[in-house]
């Protein structure tokens, strides 16, 4: 389904910079109506139901109600995304609950490096075929082991 | 509020700022290869105090196709050979692929995979006893794949992840990568580049791109001296299955309208292969993936009387030889004997989950098969969360009941099973034949190169060169910019000069907001108005002849010539309409935009299946009146281009030169 926001829990971020629904929805969804100051879905039939807006609002107020054209009422999925893991909670439309919890990633938010530790190429090397991992690592790409049009 | 001229606006649209900037590079595009494209462009710029820009339609933490996750990473070499990897993927896309495009991909894309490693994605383990372990608890016991612990095959090229931030991951290190350069690095996300800037003196030239923020209204004129266009596929051309709100639940994300094709085309360059569409068979409705279910939980599929489908048709698919005599059938023939069955009234088709988890159980103690239920769900919390949201809706327990699944609507993709996309350079090395040098020659071999000077693809936009998937964009990324890199550097004395002002330029950007301002009052309803169409309307337009003309799921995927061709007398007046497309908000304007890059993108299809006379994919679409592969006439590679001067289109066809030796397969 497509997100919607529960009004009595939706602060409109007040406290914060930027809505953060808004911010990050991929399809530029959901936006935030500034007299209510409460954040609403401006089109439903193009949510892809990735739940980043409800694994992001920091208020707990986003939730999903699957697409209507396929999906009788009742079931949920329900996420609380931590910063190394993601519980979800699953319920049946006939009340069956099943809940789970997955890691999500296993470096502290922020430090991903991108050098990975390798030090800067050097140009001499930008007109050859290896990417700056491998001319620090002296790695040589491979090349066909056979070639058929020769 | 009134009742007259009433709807849920999105941010007003005004007049716009004009912003006019300089770089050396620039990225368009967020998801898996501009990421790529920016972590190692930074590495060569920085030494070379080259600028780059990089502009993303959403926010790059969620962006592209792997906003929501993923649950596997489908292309790592491992202890496979590139070679091998290369006819994998000629096979099932029916022999026709760039193997020097595809063979660079396999001989770069694990030294990409380590890097996700190491920047936090938890990739299972098989342990020493065989077990299964996830990759959180494996990096804690020092298991990595730098350090030779072993992943978790699902089948011959693909790995198992806990993925659900898999992008934010990803994306991190391309926006730490920014930082790095510290004034020579930007990144502005919410910009939406709509079409290529060209060079005023120099024809065949990009200098950039043009486009606008969807959060203020601002005017991007970008010159650079290499543009990267790596802006995902094409999705919502034809009509889905779904055409309420489930049309969201798209299968490939809902926001990739083929803007890279389109801005191919606009430029003048050439696209390939551009009738290769994808029809993947997915969970029906939910679009849940199956890959794991068959590979890895070992579930079969049946028709609505438990017959194994492909099994039965072993006679049918012979027909299709040797392409459907690879160890693993191609993906285009599994759909076709899927797709007899349903027409000849057999269905539904199910997938027997329950089947392969009550084999499972037998040798399971119970916290095994609850590790493995929730393995099983994990499969779709990662990257599909709606599938489990349907399974749960339809009181579905994967171990107790089956499941339907069924071909969805077709998609443009050049990452995934398919291989649409841009025409471009490969590597100019010895092992590459003449043949797919010649037409860089004059300007200039640089890899991932279109055939536009200045103009740079990877990822989706990629043509010929299918089954890179995440990993594999993300090294086409990385290859294709440091190529700019090179690029820029021989090219340091050139000035980009678009041959456009920015008067003119924001004339053409913001039309649809100036036509709805001129004609808004011409009625009392904005959605029905003679003097223009607003963005819904033409998409609704194009997804209804679409599906109807060129081998939609109305027609079971089957079209002809004559049916072609008028559906080209409608495409081409839709084409004219659009040029009153009105927009209301700055969301419209980007729909407004997203649509004309879908339309420059279905024309392309289209114009692509009527020229190739043959049935090469069999299962993804039919040309009725040639309903076999022709490998006598059409074993060859196919060009579109439009000339930027006349708008004519160009077809022409390509040889394809084999070069990884038989056997066609793995």
């Amino acid at each position: 389904m497509p997100s919607y926001v529960n009004p009595e829990k939706c602060d409109g971020c007040k406290g914060g910079e930027k809505t953060a629904c808004m911010y990050i929805c991929p399809n530029d969804l959901m936006i935030l109506d500034t007299e209510a100051m409460k954040a609403y879905n401006q089109e439903p039939d193009q949510c892809w139901e990735c739940y980043s807006c409800v694994k992001i609002c920091p208020q707990g107020a986003i939730s999903v109600r699957h697409y209507v054209d396929f999906s009788p009422l009742g079931g949920t999925c329900q996420p609380m995304r931590g910063t190394t893991d993601i519980m979800w909670t699953i319920k049946f439309r006939n009340g069956v609950v099943k809940r789970f919890k997955f890691p999500i990633r296993t470096t502290p938010e922020g430090e991903a490096d991108p050098t990975l530790g390798k030090p800067d190429p050097d140009l001499s090397a930008i007109g050859d075929n290896r990417l700056f991992t491998e001319v620090a690592d002296n790695v040589t790409p491979a090349v066909p082991e056979a070639v058929a049009w020769k | 509020m009134g009742r007259i001229w009433s709807y849920n606006p999105g941010l007003p649209c005004a007049e716009p700022e004009i912003v006019e900037k300089e770089t050396d590079i620039l990225l368009v595009g967020g998801g898996m290869a501009c990421c790529g494209a920016a972590v190692e462009a930074v590495r060569w710029a920085k030494p070379a105090g080259l600028r780059v820009i990089l502009c993303d339609k959403a926010a790059m933490e969620r962006s592209g196709a792997v906003a929501m996750g993923l649950s596997a990473i489908n292309t790592y070499i491992g202890e496979n050979k590139p070679d091998d990897y290369v006819r994998m993927v000629r096979c099932d896309l029916m022999g026709i692929i760039r193997e020097d495009l595809s063979f660079d991909v396999g001989r770069h894309v694990d030294d990409t995979v380590m890097a996700f490693e190491d920047w936090g994605l938890p990739i299972w383990k098989t342990t020493e006893d065989g077990k299964t372990i996830d990759g959180a608890e494996a990096k804690a016991k020092g298991l990595t794949l730098r350090s030779g612990a072993k992943p978790v095959r699902s089948g011959r090229w693909q790995i198992m992840i806990n993925g659900e931030s898999y992008k934010c991951i990803v994306a991190e290190a391309a926006k730490n990568a920014m930082e790095q350069l510290g004034e020579n690095g930007e990144i502005i996300e919410r910009c939406f580049i709509v079409r290529p800037l060209m060079d005023a003196n120099e024809p065949n030239r990009c200098c950039g791109g043009v486009g606008f923020s969807v959060r203020e209204n601002k005017l991007y004129i970008i010159k650079a001296k290499a543009t990267l266009i790596a802006t995902g596929g094409a999705v919502n051309i034809f009509r889905p299955r779904s055409v309420g709100e489930g049309q969201g639940r798209a299968w490939y994300p809902v926001w990739n309208p083929g803007s890279g094709y389109a801005m191919v085309l606009m430029s003048g360059g050439k696209l390939v292969l551009m009738e290769n569409r994808f029809v993947p068979a997915r969970f029906k409705d939910g679009y849940g993936p199956v890959g794991a279910w068959f590979l890895l939980f070992k579930a079969r599929a049946t028709n609505a009387f438990d017959e194994d489908y492909i099994a039965k048709h072993k006679g049918e698919l012979e027909k299709f030889k040797p392409y459907s005599e690879a160890s693993v059938i191609g993906t285009c023939l599994r759909n076709h004997a899927m797709l007899i069955e349903m027409k000849e009234g057999r269905g539904p088709i199910y997938i027997h989950t329950e089947w392969a988890l009550q084999e499972a159980m037998k040798t399971m103690d119970k916290k095994e098969f609850k590790k493995l239920e929730a393995e099983a769900w994990e499969d779709f919390l990662d990257m599909c969360v709606t599938q489990a949201g349907l399974w749960a809706c339809l009181n579905i327990e994967p171990e107790k009941v089956p499941s339907e699944i069924m071909p969805t609507e077709p998609y443009f993709l050049g990452s995934h099973a398919g291989c649409a996309g841009a025409w471009c350079c490969g590597p100019d090395e010895d092992w590459v034949p003449d043949q797919y040098k010649e037409p860089w020659k004059e300007i200039g071999l640089y890899n991932r190169m279109t055939t536009v000077k200045g103009m740079f693809c990877a990822g989706d936009t990629v043509g010929a060169c299918g089954h890179k998937f995440s990993s594999g964009s993300h090294v086409e990324g990385r290859i294709a910019a440091k190529a700019m890199v090179k690029f820029c550097l021989d090219n340091k004395d050139y000035t980009p000069t678009p041959k456009e002002n920015p008067e003119e330029l924001k004339k053409e950007i913001y039309a649809p907001w100036y036509r709805f301002e001129q004609y808004k009052e011409a009625t009392t309803v904005y959605e029905v108005n003679p003097n223009y169409l607003l963005p819904r309307q033409i998409q609704v337009r194009l997804m209804k002849l679409m599906d109807e003309y060129v081998a939609g799921i109305a027609t079971y995927y089957q079209t002809n010539k004559v049916m072609l061709e008028r559906g080209l007398e409608l495409l081409t007046m839709l084409k004219e309409d659009m040029q009153k497309a009105a927009a209301r908000d700055l969301h419209e304007l980007m729909r407004a935009w997203e649509n004309i890059h879908r339309v420059w993108t279905a024309e392309a299809h289209l114009r692509h299946v009527l020229f190739r006379e043959e049935t090469r994919y069999p299962g993804y679409y039919y040309r009725a009146d040639f309903p076999n592969i022709d490998d006598e006439n059409w074993k060859c590679f196919t060009l579109s281009s439009i000339d930027p001067e006349t708008g004519e289109w160009k077809m022409e066809k390509f040889p394809y030169v084999q070069i990884i030796p038989d056997p066609l397969g793995p």
